[in-house]
């Protein structure tokens, strides 16, 4: 079962550069802000798209949940 | 078989303007994040069709493959993917929604996106397989 930490680290290696606060309460649920220079230009699909890649998987299993609000700095 | 199924999305999210996949139906939601979306479009007063992937885990698997988005619910419109609930709560929020979609933003001004009704549990094992 991954912890906030584990969370917030497996999107900082996707996303170099990104300032990710992960939040969880029961570590299936996940919400998370993510602020990033990557996602300049993207349209928000596209920025959650690159998020959801740091989890090739595992979202819908391990990670029930993960809410997600992304930000160009 | 697969293709079939994948085949068969694909023509739904071609041939409908606002197409909702989501678990559960919008009288009886089956998880909290698809009794939103459902939530949001209904304060929007705006037709749409919905697709309840739980019947048959491949409906989910099709999808999340065609569109590149792991999690239900997705929202398409004219045959592009909107998002989740989370890009739908934020552009609900900021009227964004009503604007892509074509209709007047909600009469409710408040900007609060509308929380849903309570999911209806699903059978036991369904949920847990699907997640």
């Amino acid at each position: 079962m991954p912890s906030a930490d584990e969370v917030k680290s497996r999107i900082e290696a996707a996303i170099p550069g990104a300032e990710v606060d992960v939040q969880t309460a029961d570590e299936v649920h996940f919400s998370a802000h993510v602020r990033a220079s990557a996602f300049e230009g993207l349209t928000r699909v596209q920025q959650h798209r690159l998020v959801y890649d740091a989890f090739d998987g595992e979202l819908g299993g391990a990670i029930h949940a993960l809410a997600l609000k992304t930000e160009v700095p | 078989m697969s293709n079939q199924i994948r085949d068969a999305i694909a023509e739904a999210i071609a041939d409908n303007d606002i197409i909702l996949f989501m678990k559960g139906t919008p009288d009886r939601p089956a998880c909290g994040f698809s009794a939103r979306t459902v939530a949001m479009l209904q304060a929007l007063e705006t037709p749409f069709t919905a697709v309840d992937v739980l019947p048959d885990p491949r409906i989910r698997q099709e999808l999340s493959a065609l569109s590149n988005w792991p999690t239900i619910p997705q929202l398409f419109h004219n045959g592009e993917l909107i998002g989740g609930c989370d890009i739908v709560t934020e552009m609900y929020e900021s009227g964004e929604l009503a604007a892509a979609l074509g209709v007047e933003p909600p009469a409710d001004a408040s900007g609060q996106a509308p929380v849903g009704a309570d999911p209806v549990a699903a059978p036991l094992g369904i949920e847990n397989r699907l997640g």
